[in-house]
């Protein structure tokens, strides 16, 4: 390492593997987790989720979980919340869907709507 | 045995302190006997009483046995506000000696310590290089029980 | 590989270790085994937190979960609820009246503090430096190195008002300066981590926790003064200190942070590891070079100061480890930001270790000027139990004592030598109703004389005067004028000795004799402890109308001196009692109370025994 370049290199990359605790957040996908959300699937949805992040370098979506949300009939049910838009809810997903949605929605920026359950709050 | 562990040091006076402590450490009773002293006296080409006038000054080094493990209690006030006092007369009790004592079975050295830096758990003891901190007279028996029968 | 989903940070300071957080560290392991998601969660070891009190203590990433006194059986439930299943753990959350926070940054002990040094301990690995350089560290080197002169870092250090984190309060700069301006062939830099204050942490916390970031600071200041050299005293009794500032030091040479030509800037560093080995007096500079040369570690009086003749006769700095952690910040956020913060003379923030009786224990950090007042009851929680608060002890063995009269005192270097207090090293022992001020100060002395290398008579037969004195007076020998001695005594001892030990020693006693005469007073006149503290100032005694005559009290006294019956009860023979307080510990019905003050059949029995010599007379 000889310059503050070479140091800021290292300091992006090594951000990159902090996300979790902060910093820039364009995505966070909230994965329903839930007793009926995991006996549905909502594991392998959220493996497919950080797998296909990982295999697509998006540095700037965060994958989370929270517990159920009574949409039971929908289980497994992802929330994507992006800054200053209106929440998705995507329901009875499952890893081809998951698929679909990074390349859509994440990566291109349109809803899959034959997934959504609601959209807003 | 002692002039291996001299050799992994240059042959200057300010590695003295590093030296010390590692053959004491090396030794099976964590002491420094008159031989290790001679021994670095010749290494270091420092006089005997140099060498002596140093381990006496610091608190960590011994020129007598001890045993196999030692337990440092800490005398500092915010373990004694926390009641150490109770903890030291716990551990007398089941080792069965005073403070600078050995057991008889050789397992434990009983010392007190200044400030060990952990007062946010007070009461604290540092046994070899582990910390045990937020002690009570239960966990302190717990704690040399398991040790006892570990060795 | 799968993207981590969440960030486990595991506090491992020592407070925490001690608490058992790496057996907890090996449970997550197996625990995240057995339920197949060991891939996406990063399990981190971080440096100190701060609560320890609360310890063992973890931070949950991306909620920013806090979990307090998490046992070895808690771990599944937190796997199983909220990594599973999204249900994070609330009875593991801190409460407050009533009301469960979950985050930490809504845990109040956190809401006043305003982390500087201690910015990253407690959020990243302390063993990883990439981490560190994520938080924007080697950043202030790089700009240092490659954009400023020497001189233009002394000048921001200068205006930043930084002054020395380990007691004196001596200003950075100045040090810098003096070392910067003397012509000569090799100059050193020493962190001093030889924190032996009783009650004080902090040092420990930061080298443990963020070790990168000392190494920076003291680049950055070697590249000022044009060291080029630098050593880390560190005390024997830190091994995790020791071991993560080597894993540092490696680490930056091997990606050339440290070595040869930095940053292409043509300045060269090398750093090592000295230890201590059990001396507190070591923690004085002077006794810190002679320790590192390999000499036993008296001090030598000064000057000439380290500056002009320091280790092996060289300029040498000598600066604690919170001033140096304090350096890389500063740089990066600009000296106007950080003289922004604290009070007039006392720029910037400190870090306090909050000890004894308050709710709160462990690391904080403030800024400058904060009342003792907030310290205490907002940062610290106030006092556990009932108890009311009576006095605080800062800066150790060589600070005072405080009352309840200077709760809104400023904590900043002046203030606080005002009322005979001293900042120190930031210890802050805080003591409920229950103690006793002239035992306090009889411990601290002890500490004292104990530490005392022995080098200047002042120090060494002044201060053992001192505590003899001390002694008789809680012992129930205590004479008229005693008072007067002991303050004659410490007002020669400070003016006299060689060190910073000898000279600040007696604080304790006369900052207690300043706001506590009265319990020295009692303690003499009355033979009498209010606190019922000292053995020979109180006694313990059986009230006939409560006690039932069960003889417990005469079967567990060791000395034999209770006895009675059923019918006539039990009494306590003062003279052979030794105040075990057995008797005290095993009444089914609470019939004993500990009465203050000297049994008149001891005062009887001392004045009568033949030879009624007072064991202190000479």
């Amino acid at each position: 390492m000889k310059t503050l370049a070479d140091l800021k290199k290292i300091r992006e990359k090594a951000q990159e593997d902090m996300k979790l605790r902060g910093g820039n957040v364009r995505i966070k996908i909230v994965v329903g987790m839930g007793t009926s959300g995991i006996a549905m699937g909502a594991r392998e949805v959220m493996k497919t989720f950080l797998e296909e992040i990982a295999a697509r370098n998006l540095s700037d979506v965060l994958v989370t979980q929270t517990g159920e949300k009574g949409l039971s009939s929908m289980e497994p049910v992802v929330d994507l919340i992006e800054e200053g838009k209106p929440k998705v809810t995507y329901g009875n997903m499952n890893p081809d869907k998951v698929k679909k949605v990074v390349v859509e929605h994440i990566v291109n920026g349109r809803v899959v709507s034959d997934y959504v359950v609601s959209t807003g709050d | 045995m002692y002039k291996e562990i001299c050799a992994k040091y240059a042959p200057t006076k300010d590695n003295l302190i590093y030296i010390l402590h590692d053959i004491q450490d090396s030794h099976p009773q964590h002491y420094l006997s008159a031989e290790a002293v001679t021994t670095i006296s010749d290494y270091l080409k420092v006089p005997e009483n140099h060498i002596y006038g140093v381990i006496t000054f610091y608190s960590m080094y011994s020129t007598s046995p001890r045993g196999k493990n030692i337990i440092r209690l800490c005398e500092s006030p915010p373990c004694y506000i926390k009641g150490s006092d109770n903890i030291l007369r716990k551990l007398k009790t089941i080792l069965g000696v005073e403070v600078g004592q050995t057991t008889k079975d050789e397992k434990f050295t009983l010392e007190l310590c200044a400030c060990l830096g952990v007062c946010g758990n007070a009461p604290v003891m540092m046994i070899n290089d582990d910390v045990y901190g937020d002690l009570s007279e239960e966990k302190v028996e717990e704690i040399i029980d398991k040790i006892r029968g570990r060795n | 590989m799968s993207l981590k989903r969440i960030d486990l940070l595991i506090c491992c300071g020592s407070g925490c270790v001690s608490a058992g957080a790496l057996k907890i560290k090996e449970r997550f392991h197996e625990v995240l085994k057995e339920h197949k998601i060991t891939s996406e969660v990063n399990i981190i070891e971080t440096g100190c937190m701060g609560p320890c009190d609360y310890g063992p203590v973890m931070v949950i990433y991306p909620e920013g979960i806090f979990y307090k006194k998490v046992t070895v059986d808690d771990v599944a439930e937190i796997v199983g609820e909220h990594f599973v299943k999204g249900r994070p753990v609330a009875r593991l959350m801190m409460q407050e009246e009533e009301k469960t926070i979950s985050a930490q940054k809504d845990v109040p002990f956190y809401q006043k503090q305003v982390k500087v040094a201690l910015g990253n301990c407690g959020y990243i690995d302390p063993e990883s430096m990439d981490e560190y350089i994520a938080t924007g560290g080697y950043e202030a080197l790089g700009t240092v190195l490659t954009e400023m002169k020497p001189q233009d870092a002394i000048n921001v250090i200068k205006e930043s008002g930084l002054r020395g984190r380990g007691g004196g309060g001596f200003p950075t700069h100045i040090k810098w300066q003096m070392v910067h301006d003397r012509k000569a062939d090799q100059k050193y830099i020493i962190c001093n981590g030889d924190e032996g204050d009783p009650g004080a942490f902090m040092d420990r916390s930061l080298l443990e926790g963020d070790p990168h970031r000392i190494l920076e600071g003291m680049m950055i200041a070697a590249y000022s003064m044009g060291a080029s050299q630098g050593y880390f005293y560190i005390r024997a009794e830190y091994p995790l200190a020791i071991k993560r500032i080597k894993m540092a030091i490696e680490q930056a040479k091997e990606v050339g942070l440290m070595g040869e030509n930095i940053f292409d800037s043509g300045f060269s560093f090398d750093a090592e590891v000295r230890t201590g080995a059990g001396a507190f007096v070591c923690g004085e500079e002077m006794a810190l070079i002679h320790s590192i040369e390999g000499e036993r570690g008296n001090p030598t009086p000064k000057p000439p100061y380290p500056a002009v003749q320091g280790l092996w006769g060289k300029p040498t700095v000598v600066n604690n480890v919170e001033t140096i952690g304090n350096i890389p910040t500063i740089f990066r956020k600009g000296a106007e930001w950080f003289a922004g913060m604290g009070s007039e003379k006392s720029k910037g923030t400190k870090v306090f270790a909050l000890t004894g009786d308050v709710k709160n224990t462990g690391l904080v950090e403030v800024p400058m000027g904060i009342t003792l007042r907030e310290l205490i009851f907002d940062v610290g929680g106030g006092m556990i139990g009932d108890h009311k608060f009576k006095a605080v002890q800062l800066g150790g063995p060589s600070g005072g004592c405080l009352t309840v009269d200077h709760l809104d005192t400023g904590v900043d270097y002046e203030s606080l030598k005002e009322r005979g207090a001293m900042m120190g090293s930031g210890g802050v022992i805080v003591m409920n109703d229950e103690k006793c001020m002239v035992n306090v100060a009889k411990f601290f002395m002890d500490f004292c004389v104990e530490e005392s290398c022995g080098k200047c008579s002042p120090c060494r037969i002044g201060l053992k005067q001192m505590l003899e004195i001390l002694e008789r007076i809680t012992d129930g020998y205590g004479r008229e004028g005693d008072i007067e001695e002991l303050q004659r005594l410490g007002e020669s001892i400070s003016k006299l000795s060689l060190c910073g030990l000898g000279q600040t020693a007696p604080n304790p006693v006369l900052s207690t004799i300043r706001y506590f005469r009265d319990e020295y007073e009692s303690h003499i006149r009355d033979r009498s402890c209010a606190t019922k503290v000292c053995n020979d100032l109180m006694h313990y005694d059986i009230d006939k109308d409560r006690c039932i005559g069960c003889s417990l009290c005469a079967r567990k006294c060791p000395t034999v001196c209770i006895t009675g019956s059923r019918d006539e009860k039990y009494t306590i023979h003062q003279t052979g009692c030794v105040k075990c307080g057995n008797c005290f510990d095993v009444c089914p019905v609470k019939a004993i109370d500990k009465v203050p003050g000297m049994h008149p059949e001891i005062v009887e029995h001392r004045a009568a025994v033949a030879n009624a010599k007072n064991p202190y007379d000479d």
